[in-house]
């Protein structure tokens, strides 16, 4: 089983490469990339004239909801969703019901990936059990059964020891404790940005302190104990600011934001008129910190874009802002909205988008994806790079609509997914 | 029964109103105050019209008002409290609406703890909405009704500095009372202890300062706002003891004010912690016809919008 990838513009940073190339898949790897392949007779082929092919997009922070919250999204719908928005891997978060704290729900949400068949799973297993922040879950268990990391996210690793022990412990299987930084007594009742915004529609409000005490607690951790930490959805300039330093500084420790940090603010809660579409967690920062965030982008500080991609039913969001749920889904919407607001007006190149969605992510999870190389599975994404999209929650694959982006009228959007070796989806006209 | 100038079938809140359709609603509150006087206070105005007053926050004030604006506007009017509602049996905000909606009311007034909640209503329904405070969003009619007991002692808003003292943090009046005063032209001046001062707060176009004094010293006008003891979970302040030594208005405070204050409270008042009891009844307090003005307020209010829903029916 062959297939000839050719005609498009291949663009994979892990190999510095971007330019016209073919690319050769055999038995659902890379055999072969290079200005012409040899060897193609019997092959199919897959002409993309026009397009941008890389390495299949990783999305390393999304939400599938099961076991447990299979009415807001399944293992199945959500890699769907995944598949069709270009996204061959997907790193899933453990706050399920139960919690990925151990090898048989991991296994089970593997298990289920792997009759799905749309993408790659990579399960993110709890740091401790049942995500309470007390003991420490079975990590050692999780990794063998095919965990990447491990994560408390929907809730911060409050307590400072237990913290410090995961970052000891995770080094044994070299996997990245991944956290959700926020101070509860700092972020106490806030359902919005703490700033203007909130002052003037009365909402309370978190400050983005809350998560900057977190983040310099841990880096500090880090330091001490050499484990690999990473923030998730970071949102402040002054996180940033120090996750930067640690770099600097040749602390292992990584960051990913979210499309909505960086292309939404607090304002938007007043412009949406209070829509629940507008409310996660963290939640959207001062223009500020958006702008610190894009700077972060373009020097390198940050090594991922991930969507924190939330599903939850329509009926749970259509209710008071105060009262809805957190989270926003993004897998559907990611990449045509980098396009367009990132790429488009040069905030960074093609190149780097690319980078933050394929070698950033594989980086900090030690993924074998996100590569073209030869022996590689054969993970593509075809897209287009200027192509007009008009965002349509209706029309996603995913179960739920929670977006902040519905109605943008965006150019790029994405063609075919190739996941090892097969075609998902076709071109459309 | 339309009124030229006024086309909007809601009120949310001050922050979209023009400074002409404030001051329509001024002027047309002037003009309903009479009713009150009247030996038979009743006008057929609204006869005919349905108003349902929704409260799922607690309130005496606000709700009598509305309710004998209503009534004297020969409305057919409903309480409807979350006590006695669905809401405690689990059923959505909308679900409720949409139950009252199904029963055609023309207009809704609205309390509820959580911002936005009126406006989500607005958007969905077709009745009117009138928000009558929102979480510490907006309380647009007790704007308008500061507003016009400053009028009726000051003949103006332009040019005036009125200082509101105290908890901002947790208050809808106070954010209503800056559009609105700000839009008139007043100079507004914010005066609290620095933990209840919200964030960011001179971007709402005020002054903010963080003693009493200085809020008084040279005030037309000095609102106190009440200190929302149930609300403070977030340890604003040690002791209302405390509180009354560094914010309460006392006799003694007031001897630094300029000729001719007002002292405002948009009730209820916690007598001994934001103001003195000999202030809040003294020579300078308008607190009482505040609310004699709510009600001329809120039949303007009623008034205008029902003409706005007949014209656009």
């Amino acid at each position: 089983m062959k297939l000839v990838v050719r005609g498009g513009r291949v663009v994979d940073p892990s190999q510095d490469l971007d330019g016209v190339l073919e690319i050769l898949i055999e038995d659902g790897c890379i055999a072969q990339i290079d200005e012409k392949v040899k060897g193609i007779r019997g092959a199919e082929v897959y002409e993309a004239h026009g397009m941008v092919v890389s390495p299949g997009l990783i999305d390393m922070h999304v939400h599938l909801r099961e076991p447990g919250q299979e009415y807001k999204e399944t293992v199945r719908t959500g890699t769907l969703a995944a598949a069709a928005a270009g996204f061959t891997s997907v790193a899933c978060m453990p706050n399920t019901a139960p919690v990925i704290d151990n090898r048989s729900v991991t296994e089970h949400v593997m298990k289920e990936a792997t009759e799905a068949g749309f993408a790659r799973v990579f399960p993110i297993g709890a740091v401790s059990k049942g995500h309470k922040g007390e003991e420490m879950a079975e990590i050692g268990e999780m990794v063998t059964a095919g965990a990447v990391a491990v994560s408390d996210d929907g809730f911060p690793v409050s307590n400072a020891e237990l913290m410090r022990r995961a970052l000891l412990y995770a080094q044994h299987y070299d996997i990245p404790v991944i956290q959700h930084a926020q101070d509860l007594d700092l972020s106490a009742g806030g359902v919005m940005n703490e700033g203007e915004w909130s002052t003037r529609l009365g909402l309370p409000g978190a400050p983005g302190s809350a998560e900057d005490v977190m983040v310099a607690r841990d880096v500090l951790l880090s330091e001490d104990t050499g484990g690999r930490y990473h923030v998730a959805h970071l949102s402040t300039g002054r996180s940033l600011d120090m996750v930067r330093r640690a770099k600097a500084q040749g602390l292992a420790v990584t960051c990913e934001v979210t499309p909505h940090h960086l292309l939404l603010t607090d304002e938007a809660v007043s412009e949406s008129g209070f829509s629940t579409n507008t409310k996660m967690n963290p939640p959207l920062r001062s223009e500020r910190d958006r702008e610190a965030l894009l700077n972060g982008l373009a020097d390198g500080t940050i090594d991922a874009i991930a969507s924190d991609h939330a599903p939850h039913h329509a009926d749970e969001k259509d209710v008071e802002f105060s009262a809805a749920p957190f989270g926003i889904i993004g897998l559907e919407t990611n990449l045509s909205v980098c396009l367009d607001r990132l790429v488009r007006p040069g905030i960074i190149t093609l190149n780097r988008l690319v980078e933050l969605f394929t070698t950033g992510p594989a980086r900090v999870l030690n993924l074998p994806v996100g590569t073209l190389t030869p022996g590689a599975p054969a993970d593509l994404t075809v897209f287009h790079p200027n192509r007009p999209i008009t965002v349509r929650a209706k029309r996603f694959r995913s179960k739920a609509r929670n977006t902040p982006f519905e109605g943008w009228r965006l150019r790029g959007r994405p063609v075919a997914t190739i996941l090892g070796g097969t075609v998902l989806s076709r071109p459309t006209k | 029964m339309t009124q030229e100038g006024w086309t909007r079938k809601d009120l949310v809140g001050i922050a979209d109103l023009s400074p002409q359709e404030i001051q329509l609603i001024l002027d047309t509150a002037e003009s309903f105050r009479e009713v009150s006087e009247r030996p038979i206070k009743k006008v057929p105005t609204l006869r005919g019209k349905t108003v349902v007053n929704l409260f799922f926050e607690a309130s005496t004030r606000t709700r009598s008002s509305f309710e004998i604006a209503e009534k004297r506007l020969s409305a057919d009017s409903l309480n409807f409290s979350s006590a006695s509602s669905s809401l405690s049996k689990g059923e959505s905000l909308i679900d409720t609406a949409l139950n009252l909606q199904a029963m055609a009311p023309d207009l809704l007034v609205i309390r509820h703890s959580h911002p936005g909640v009126p406006h989500m209503l607005a958007e969905r329904l077709p009745s009117g909405v009138i928000n009558a405070g929102d979480g510490a969003h907006e309380h647009p009619t007790q704007a308008l009704l500061d507003a016009l007991t400053i009028l009726q002692h000051k003949g103006r808003l332009e040019g005036l500095k009125i200082s509101i003292v105290g908890d901002i943090e947790h208050s809808r009046v106070v954010r209503s009372n800056i559009h609105l005063l700000n839009k008139m032209g007043a100079e507004v001046t914010l005066a609290g202890p620095r933990t209840m001062m919200p964030v960011e707060a001179e971007k709402l176009g005020v002054r903010v300062v963080y003693t009493l004094d200085e809020a008084i010293k040279g005030a037309d006008v000095i609102m106190m706002l009440r200190v929302q003891l149930e609300r403070q979970s977030r340890l604003a302040f040690p002791s209302t003891r405390e509180y009354f030594s560094l914010f309460g208005l006392t006799r003694e405070r007031l001897k630094r004010a300029k000729r001719g204050v007002i002292i405002m409270h948009p009730g209820p008042m916690n007598r001994g912690v934001e103001i003195a009891s000999d202030v809040a009844d003294g020579p300078y307090s308008v607190i009482l016809e505040q609310v004699a003005n709510g009600v001329a307020v809120r039949m303007a209010v009623l008034y205008l919008l029902a003409g706005a829903l007949q014209e656009a029916a």
